[in-house]
């Protein structure tokens, strides 16, 4: 027993180590960031073409042209950091990272943990399937399996009008995902359009089609809760690169589509 | 500032806490119990079984121990359906770590098996008792009481280890701590309490363990 009471203290005694990280620096991002010349910008490196590995092993992507753009604006170096849908909130909450450009959308529950600038991408999520799959309301996905990232966007989508016969399947990044699809362990896929794009492009055998919007939901770019100075700083530089098409320019590159308009 | 912490928030979520503790659990019954017993078969292969065999084993040894679970668990459930062989998730996780396990244990129950005294085996013999009783009633079960504090530390690991099968939405413990970490962003809250209740299943299960070892094996060793 005696080893026992070992690991329990260990445990307990090393509780306020981790308290004390992270949480004493508020409202000092910006002023980090310009001291350092440096801003560590969280972008997804799974998510084509918003932020995917090129053959040259280097991330590209819509996201990263994004940071790039900002880091070129306050005229500090960008410090790219790859996250996964499920932990780009965390890095935001425990300063890992000043911003997360990570096609993130904006939601009431994310609202309560960090701050949201102005949208600077377009997008949307669907369920895609085979054609020989007829799905024409969220009724028809019962008695189905459908794969979908965990904790991201078209998670809590798919929640909100999954019907009880659905068995969802939650993995824990959009390669997961993807592969449980594409490998046919899942009939049904939840994704972002771009994410199944790619897909469908590769795996032409799948004949996988468009079946169901989820949600239209434009991307923002996350910071710290609190962290006002920063966000502001960051909106303006994004309402002046719509201003001058950078913007429309970037979305026209990754997705073949102008940015439109976007919600502040 | 200091830090609130809100375990309500992840502890309302019990009935997901439950779910995963039970399939961790569950998981961990299964496999340790076919994950030992491929284990012991492996062992009998190795050290008395038949020869054309043997080269078969080692390889299965070797090819498992050197490799990650992960990547096990990736290729049994990304990469058989490309073989036809479609398996759940859940399936998919208990054939990884019962092939995991019978590697590691196949291992250690062998080193247990090399230490019989050759005296046992002649005194077997002498009693006119074929190679397979001899095994199992001779051989085996002083093996296995001499190894057994190892088999058990091997089965706390794999239950550990089986939080991995979470990356392949099979719904163990892990997984519940991570959903419920993606849902409420609670993450610290989250990664607490599993810890605590992975703390409590690996000191419940040795504590088990060595109960039943002491039960089996009498005047064993006690941890």
């Amino acid at each position: 027993m005696a080893r026992f009471k070992t690991a329990l203290w260990c445990l307990l005694c090393s509780l306020p180590l981790f308290l004390e990280g992270g949480w004493a620096h508020a409202q000092g991002a910006l002023d980090g960031v310009l001291k350092s010349h440096q801003i560590r910008i969280a972008i997804p490196t799974d998510y084509p073409p918003y932020g995917f590995v090129g053959v040259d092993l280097q991330p590209q992507g819509l996201d990263i042209d994004m940071a790039n753009l900002i880091g070129a604006k306050l005229g500090v170096k960008v410090e790219l950091i790859p996250v996964t849908s499920a932990n780009r909130i965390p890095y935001l909450q425990t300063h890992k990272a000043d911003l997360v450009i990570s096609t993130l959308g904006k939601n009431a529950e994310r609202e309560r943990v960090i701050d949201f600038t102005a949208a600077y991408s377009p997008f949307f999520q669907a369920i895609f399937a085979a054609k020989s799959i007829p799905i024409k309301s969220p009724a028809d996905l019962s008695g189905k399996t459908i794969a979908v990232t965990r904790g991201a966007m078209e998670d809590q989508e798919l929640t909100k009008i999954a019907p009880p016969g659905l068995e969802v399947r939650r993995f824990e990044d959009n390669n997961a995902t993807v592969s449980a699809f594409v490998s046919g362990q899942t009939q049904l896929l939840a994704t972002g359009a771009s994410v199944a794009g790619v897909m469908m492009q590769r795996n032409p055998q799948l004949g996988a089609e468009y079946k169901l919007l989820l949600k239209d939901s434009p991307n923002f770019i996350g910071v710290a809760k609190g962290e006002d100075a920063l966000r502001l700083r960051v909106n303006s530089i994004i309402a002046e690169a719509h201003k001058h098409g950078e913007l429309d320019k970037m979305a026209q590159k990754w997705l073949g589509r102008p940015a439109g308009n976007l919600p502040d | 500032m200091a830090v609130e912490l809100d375990f309500a928030a992840v502890l309302s979520q019990w009935p997901l806490l439950l779910l995963g503790v039970a399939w961790t659990v569950g998981l961990t019954a299964i496999s340790a119990s076919l994950g030992v017993l491929l284990g012991i078969v492996c062992a009998w292969v190795a050290s008395q079984g038949p020869r054309w065999l043997r080269p078969l084993v080692a390889s299965y040894v070797e090819l498992i121990r050197n490799t990650p679970f992960i990547v096990q668990l990736f290729f049994i459930f990304f990469g058989l359906p490309a073989a036809g062989v479609r398996l759940s998730p859940e399936w998919a996780s208990v054939i990884a770590m019962v092939i995991n396990l019978g590697a590691y244990s196949a291992e250690i129950v062998r080193a247990g098996i090399q230490a019989t005294p050759k005296g046992h085996i002649e005194a077997a013999a002498s009693l006119a008792l074929s190679r397979m009783q001899s095994f199992i009633f001779v051989v085996l079960p002083p093996s296995l009481q001499r190894v057994w504090p190892a088999l058990v530390s091997q089965i706390i690991i794999v239950m550990l280890g089986s939080a991995v099968c979470g990356q392949i939405s099979t719904p163990e413990l892990s997984f519940a701590g991570n959903l419920i970490q993606s849902r409420n962003f609670r993450a610290f809250e989250s990664y607490i309490v599993i810890t605590v209740l992975y703390l409590a299943l690996s000191m419940g299960a040795r504590l088990l363990l060595n109960r039943l070892g002491a039960r089996v094996f009498p005047g064993a060793h006690r941890g």
